[in-house]
């Protein structure tokens, strides 16, 4: 039961059940699809963009609890950011998903730090990174995790 | 009900108490085969078909036996049995050796829309190559093919029929006695992938009286790497090889070389020697309990588990065919097959979570996957109560 808890923290479970910036964006600067095709996740990511500040960043498909969960809390620590603190926290948590390490400035991304541990997970809480990162490098074709 | 756990080492070196529930995937191995495997690496592990010494003659009976065990087993003449990696391999030597060959621009493969992907993309490529047209039988809400209107289906230019005799989303046991009689009315070859079904119920080739039948070792207790392509010998004989080296061949000349006799034409290099006397073991296991007791065994825990999974609120089970084997796919609202799969992990019990190797299926369902429970020989009914329970658990701490 505790190596459960590890992988599914009660955040994790809260954002699959209440996703926060789950919604189309109709002004969108930007946007990528992706999609997971060993679980059928599919994600369509939303950014608005304005002077190098995301100003809003939102999330619409269907998926397993860890990625809908990364999705979300992506969601809520993006929107402020610069591009380039984003991609700076897209390398952080693609270090943490892979090795565990949590850098000092990841905030609840820590939460998904358990998922190294489930090797065949790790493509889950890494697709909507993925998928922004995409986004805001204006490749629009679609990103898979496989 | 049997009670055949105690046969199967696996049981005794899992930490938790372990419910393996993904037998459509691959079984479990009883302790003879795993004692077969081995004493033929450590006892007599010379090649086949080549050298006159005491254990190359020993290997050789072995292997050669294990091909009279698989013939015996669906009742099927010994030299109609190829010896393969898999069904999958089986399938493609027949789209390959056969297909290639036999069809032309305009001609119709006959599939369904319940395949396996190892009975659709052998013939994409197939068709891709020689300008054939696939044309697919579809299947109704409850699993089944939709067979009311044959004659849109099987025509003058169908030529091949492959057809999943049990599918492995669903368990549906399809007709394939009719298919293969309407493939033949038509004047089409018939194939019936029998993954799923050769291990579960009796199959009988002159019953069925298909043109090849594919099946693998690993479903049925055997070791991986092993499968069995039959075809009718007349068939295998007008067939070109499908791969080229040694042992398929008779005289082999610089430019040019003439066949060995069937099945060997089909067997090129060195076979997976141990993997076969693998089966072979796993044969006489299934003999000895009885096939029909097997199915007997399977049919009481899929009822048992049908009944007890229809209790637990928000679970959906897909299929409902009247004739099936023991497998259930499912899912459970608002819980994604993959967090179902890794919750129920946490309890001891394994089951598939994903495509199924089935993505046309899953499209037609609306899902992006399903869970899937599979029942075999060392399955109880308190493997059933435990998933059970398990279930009822994850859905209460998923929030539901």
């Amino acid at each position: 039961m505790d190596n459960l808890k590890e992988l599914y923290q009660q955040m994790i479970l809260d954002h699959n059940q209440n996703p926060q910036n789950f919604r189309e964006m109709e002004n969108a600067t930007s946007k990528a699809e992706g999609h997971n095709p060993l679980c059928g996740d599919e994600i369509t990511l939303f950014l608005h963009v304005e002077n190098e500040i995301i100003t809003d960043v939102s999330f619409q498909g269907s998926g397993c609890a860890i990625s809908k969960a990364s999705a979300s809390i992506m969601t809520t620590l993006l929107i402020g950011k610069s591009v380039k603190m984003a991609e700076s926290l897209f390398n952080k948590f693609h270090t943490m998903i892979t090795t565990g390490e949590i850098s000092e400035d990841m905030g609840k991304l820590a939460v998904l730090a358990g998922v190294y541990k489930f090797p065949s997970r790790v493509k889950c809480a890494v697709l909507s990174w993925h998928t922004m990162n995409n986004a805001l490098h204006g490749e629009t074709s679609l990103t898979t995790t496989e | 009900m049997l009670d055949v756990k105690k046969d199967f080492p696996i049981f005794n070196e899992q930490a938790k108490k372990f419910v393996y529930l993904d037998s459509s995937a691959t079984t479990l191995k009883p302790q003879t085969v795993i004692d077969s495997v081995a004493d033929y690496y450590s006892k007599y592990s010379a090649n086949v078909h080549r050298s006159i010494y005491t254990i190359s003659e020993k290997a050789t009976a072995a292997y050669e036996g294990s091909r009279s065990k698989a013939a015996k087993l669906i009742n099927a003449p010994t030299n109609s049995i190829v010896f393969t990696k898999g069904t999958t391999e089986s399938i493609n030597l027949v789209a390959y050796a056969w297909g290639r060959k036999n069809l032309r621009a305009g001609d119709e493969i006959l599939l369904t829309e319940m395949e396996h992907h190892s009975n659709l993309i052998p013939w994409q490529l197939c068709a891709k190559d020689t300008g054939a047209i696939l044309r697919f039988i579809p299947f109704n809400d409850d699993g089944t093919l939709d067979l009311s209107d044959p004659d849109q289906y099987f025509n003058s230019k169908t030529k091949l029929v492959s057809v999943i005799h049990q599918s492995n989303v669903f368990g549906t046991v399809n007709p394939v006695n009719d298919i293969v009689k309407k493939a033949h009315d038509v004047g089409a070859i018939a194939l019936v992938d029998a993954a799923q079904s050769v291990p579960h119920q009796p199959v009988d080739i002159t019953d069925i009286d298909c043109d090849f039948l594919a099946f693998s070792g690993h479903k049925m207790l055997g070791p991986t790497g092993i499968g069995v392509l039959y075809g009718k010998p007349e068939l295998l004989e007008k067939m070109d090889p499908f791969l080229g080296g040694g042992e398929m061949i008779r005289i082999v000349s610089l430019s040019d070389s003439t066949w060995n006799d069937i099945p060997w034409k089909f067997e090129a290099g060195t076979p997976n020697i141990a993997q076969a006397i693998g089966l072979g073991a796993a044969i006489d296991y299934i003999n000895e309990i009885g096939m029909d007791a097997i199915h007997k065994h399977d049919q009481e825990l899929l009822k048992y588990a049908l009944e007890k999974m229809r209790e637990i609120p928000n679970v959906t089970v897909y299929g409902s065919a009247d004739e099936r084997g023991a497998v259930i796919s499912f899912n459970v609202e608002n819980i994604h097959p993959h967090d179902l799969s890794q919750l129920l992990d946490y309890d001891g019990i394994a089951i598939r979570a994903g495509h199924h190797c089935a993505q046309p299926i899953m499209k037609k369902l609306g899902v992006s996957a399903t869970g899937r429970a599979s029942f075999y020989v060392y399955n109880s009914k308190e493997d059933v109560d435990r998933l059970c329970e398990s279930l009822v658990k994850t859905v209460k701490f998923m929030g539901g």
